[in-house]
């Protein structure tokens, strides 16, 4: 098993890998998109408060689901980079950081033209609201602390204390923020015994999720193949992969 | 030397240092003073308006005061070698970070306790309001060096940091903020604040078993 790891850990080696895997993930997770966006949109019944406005969760719901769980992805590879001091678990928190922060920005943003129709206003200080906005400002802190450093591995140490400073912090802010009064709607799919959202509804939504996670490990797989390249662009594989003479580049 | 000695000279170092650089030591708290001043003047100065938004105000200045004071924390010590002292010494390097930031506090949040409940006066709030303001301040101020000290650490390596300290540490100050000013507010309506009170007790808990630990695996890094 170790011997695995550290086979994984080497940059050829996973450079190989994810250019094997990522369109595993890429196309189905289109194909499942597709799919899930026209049972949501399409098939799924009006609710019967919300009308057709309820349909944003399809789009809503995922990205807020990724953001905090990209987050994780992120804090979980800055610790194992920082603990056991391999480079390419910064590379993939580094390759984390944007596709998150864009998933959050867009789980805001739908989340704002949801309110507008339901709650009469675009922006309401309701406790997810304000976390979320948050965990934007945490992400753009980890990324512009990265860029502001201009050896690699500082920046990569240095962001990586970062993220599991924030990753302690995350559930102290979310629960500060919900001891203020709700107005969020409850959750409705964690309660897995007897959701209180029905079935025509909810499987385009799990499918959705499913495929966005699909689709985040494809981008993650791509970033991360973008920034191995440019971490070893003197090293010998990579000038042979772009059929350089080495010395030459 | 052991430990709790150097410790105790970390912290007497720093205080020497500060009270050499008189300018650098009241500028945060005349910044605290001037922004406090400058609500009333913009917002048409009625008791009742001031009393509301008394204790926001008074934290927020707070909050961005020890954030003005934080930028130098550590930075001329990296720059003139005595940080790459501090870590090669026997001593642990969290320590001496414990000492910076301890002495950090005693410069720059305890003053803020003390001048805090002299502005809330003049915002009108109610006795209550006015000592809970303190004892919040009392309880919150250290977390937020704490975190500042992090944030500072982080940083240190970094040649323009600008805003970068603050996108940094603000988020992560949100809720110490919350509960301080919460609790105020509730307090100058006469309500019980034990609970706002003890999550702040815990959050410096956390902070201070934590943070040093984190503030010197980043001086670690900018030192490189």
């Amino acid at each position: 098993m170790w011997t695995w790891f550290h086979q994984l850990a080497s940059p050829p080696h996973f450079y190989r890998l994810a250019g094997i895997f990522s369109p595993w993930l890429f196309w189905p997770s289109l194909i499942l998109m597709a799919i899930g966006l026209y049972g949501g949109l399409v098939l799924a019944p009006a609710d019967y408060q919300q009308g057709d406005g309820f349909r944003i969760i399809y789009v809503h719901v995922p990205s807020a689901y990724l953001s905090t769980t990209i987050y994780g992805v992120m804090a979980v590879a800055s610790g194992i980079g920082l603990i056991w001091r391999i480079k390419l678990a910064h590379a993939v928190a580094a390759g984390a950081a944007p596709i998150g922060a864009s998933f959050t920005a867009v789980a805001l943003v739908t989340g704002m033209l949801w309110g507008k129709p339901m709650w009469g206003t675009y922006w309401e200080w309701d406790p997810r609201l304000t976390s979320e906005l948050i965990l934007l400002f945490i992400y753009f802190g980890y990324m512009s602390l990265r860029a502001s450093f201009e050896d690699i591995g500082k920046a990569d140490r240095a962001s990586g204390i970062l993220a599991v400073i924030g990753v302690v912090n995350l559930p102290i802010i979310h629960y500060s923020v919900i001891w203020w009064s709700s107005i969020h709607q409850g959750p409705s799919i964690k309660k897995l015994g007897a959701p209180s959202i029905s079935g025509d509804m909810l499987w385009p939504l799990l499918l959705l999720i499913g495929a966005s996670t699909l689709f985040f490990g494809a981008m993650l797989l791509y970033r991360v193949q973008a920034e191995v390249l440019d971490r070893e662009h003197h090293s010998r594989w990579v000038q042979e992969l772009l059929g350089e003479t080495p010395g030459e580049g | 030397m052991n430990l709790g000695r150097f410790f105790m000279a970390i912290v007497r170092r720093e205080l020497q240092i500060a009270f050499k650089h008189w300018g650098d030591l009241v500028s945060p708290l005349m910044f605290f003073v001037l922004v406090t001043t400058l609500f009333p003047l913009a917002l048409a100065p009625r008791h009742e308006v001031l009393r509301n938004l008394g204790p926001a105000v008074l934290w927020i200045a707070a909050l961005l005061a020890t954030l003005l004071s934080l930028n130098a924390l550590f930075r001329a010590d990296v720059e003139d070698g005595t940080m790459e002292q501090l870590v090669i010494s026997p001593y642990p390097l969290t320590l001496a970070i414990l000492g910076k930031t301890v002495a950090h506090w005693l410069l720059n949040g305890l003053p803020l306790v003390i001048l805090a409940p002299l502005m809330a006066v003049t915002y009108y709030l109610p006795p209550q309001g006015v000592s809970a303001l303190a004892l919040t301040l009392l309880l919150g101020t250290p977390t937020l060096s704490l975190l500042g000290a992090a944030g500072a650490a982080l940083t240190a390596g970094v040649r323009q940091t600008g805003g970068l300290l603050a996108l940094l540490v603000m988020p992560l100050m949100l809720p110490v903020l919350m509960f301080g000013a919460r609790a105020t507010s509730l307090a100058g309506g006469g309500e019980q604040i034990t609970g706002p009170i003890y999550l702040l007790g815990a959050l410096l808990l956390l902070a201070l078993s934590l943070l040093p630990f984190a503030a010197a695996a980043a001086i670690r890094v900018s030192l490189d």
